[in-house]
């Protein structure tokens, strides 16, 4: 299959990006500044990410579709106010996990943002699901830009007036050089940001406009740290086809009126909410700095192995290295002490809470 | 202090008397990317030429890092275990790795100058 390029890769080359082939497209790892850099200014100013090559799904239809739509995925659709969003799966009938989105409720249907590694095995498994009832459209006319950083809201507002009124987890339609745009507050890094979806043939010059006034281009290598320090799951590394959310430690977006009714895998996530799960997704501190990548294997203090570390990094704003993975239920309180197998050797590390790294939000003369 | 020779593992050596001094080349780093964790070789361990030394790890991937030489690890470079950002400054100059007391001084004629090795890197990089 050919690589593909999105919407910004001459804008990529020209900020001196090192290209990579990520799921079918050529996108940036890093720029100049390096993935350090890059990662702490996003912490302490803002990031542009090129997500272009992320799914934007749209359904169009209304309260059958809304029907039809819960009885795929877990989340409580019904409840979804006009341009709210919410994070779900789509699963298989085991309670494994095809992709983790996050689903908009827009003035025609739903818009859902999917994994670009994913997006087109989704598209059918929705779309069959669907039985062919709705106009279902992977809009690959579409690019998808995210700024995310505490200055992301002060930029963003100097082009497109009345972005902060959004709230977290909400969106709006905004107009940019006489084209419409849709804006959304959500964001990967655990920092404030928006995603706007905008057109191909408008991207470069918005992308432009945000480095103008003081943003800069941030590559995958960064978003990465970005979002491991957030805690945040990385799909096809911290969650699969053989693994549930409620394994992955993600019970809260499964909504509580919905565990009761039919969708696929909803009885196997009915069974572990009750009784539990046998490994679960946890937070793992090595205690030097030496760095445990996925698939290291995770022993208890008697030499047994006992799960699998799923991600793993150095993190640039906690200075440390830092993973998650998946470990036997009984090892996941925190501070369990636990040792990493990396090349050979047996490295101490202890399981912690997630997020590693929580934003002090610093709001006018308010420190929350 | 005598010339500096390359390997193709991408690690430079100097020579004083029979001691040697190896790190990694600048090119190693820029392929690299910031570099998070070093773990270098036991001081007073012995080391075969060519057999692993060490290891570094950037933000993306790790790597390991060869000798060029065979001998006795006499020092480390503790400074950049402690603080690895040190070998992206510094790669060819105070972000040594380890020094080592030359077991076979002909090892070193295989290794290259640094006209050679700029040549090499360039064609390596593409």
């Amino acid at each position: 299959m050919k690589v593909k390029k999105t919407s910004l890769n001459s804008l990529h080359q020209k900020y001196g990006a090192k290209l990579v082939e990520f799921a079918g497209y050529e996108m940036p790892i890093q720029y100049k500044d390096g993935i350090i850099q890059e990662h702490k200014f996003t912490r302490s100013n803002s990031g542009i990410f090129d997500v272009s090559h992320m799914g934007q799904l749209f359904i169009s239809g209304s309260d059958n579709l809304t029907n039809d739509l819960e009885r795929i995925f877990p989340a409580n659709l019904k409840n979804l106010n006009l341009n709210q969003s919410k994070y779900s799966f789509l699963m298989n009938e085991d309670g494994g996990i095809y992709d983790d989105l996050i689903i908009t409720k827009t003035k025609n249907g739903y818009l859902i943002i999917l994994n670009a590694a994913c997006k087109y095995n989704d598209y059918e498994i929705i779309k069959s699901k669907l039985k062919d009832k709705y106009e279902t459209k992977l809009d690959e006319t579409l690019s998808l830009v995210a700024i995310q950083g505490p200055e992301a809201k002060v930029i963003l507002c100097k082009i497109i007036p009345g972005c902060d009124d959004l709230k977290f987890m909400n969106g709006n339609n905004f107009i940019f050089e006489d084209s419409n745009i849709y804006i959304t507050r959500s964001g990967y890094t655990g920092e404030d940001g928006f995603e706007i979806s905008i057109k191909n043939e408008k991207a470069e010059n918005f992308v432009e406009k945000l480095i103008e006034k003081g943003s800069k281009m941030i590559g995958l290598g960064a978003r990465d740290t970005l979002r491991l320090e957030a805690g945040l799951c990385l799909y096809g590394n911290d969650l699969d086809t053989k693994t549930s959310p409620i394994e992955a430690n993600l019970k809260w977006a499964i909504s509580k009126n919905r565990i009761d009714s039919e969708y696929p895998g909803s009885d196997i996530l009915k069974k572990q909410i009750e009784n539990g799960v046998k490994k679960l997704r946890v937070g793992i501190q090595p205690e030097t700095r030496v760095i445990a990548r996925g698939d290291t294997k995770i022993f208890n203090d008697k030499n047994q192995e006992i799960g699998k570390i799923t991600s793993g990094t150095f993190g640039p704003s906690v200075e440390r290295s830092i993973a998650m993975g998946y470990v036997e239920n009984n090892y996941s309180s925190q501070d369990t002490k636990v040792f990493l197998e990396v090349r050979g050797k047996k490295v101490a590390a202890n399981v912690c809470n997630l997020p590693f790294y929580k934003k002090n939000y610093i709001k006018g003369e308010i420190n929350v | 202090m005598s010339d500096v020779k390359y390997s193709k593992e991408h690690e430079w050596i100097t020579l004083e008397g029979d001691e040697a001094t190896i790190g990694i080349t600048k090119h190693a780093t820029e392929m690299l990317g910031d570099i998070v964790f070093a773990e270098l070789p036991e001081k007073g361990s012995s080391v075969e030429k060519d057999g692993t030394a060490g290891v570094v790890e950037s933000t993306k991937a790790a790597s390991d890092v060869y000798t060029p030489v065979s001998g006795e690890v006499t020092d480390i470079n503790q400074t950049i275990v402690d603080d690895p950002s040190k070998i992206n400054e510094d790669p060819e100059g105070s972000a040594w790795f380890f020094k080592l007391k030359l077991k076979d001084k002909s090892e070193l004629d295989s290794l290259m100058n640094k006209e050679e090795y700029d040549k090499f890197a360039k064609e390596s990089a593409t």
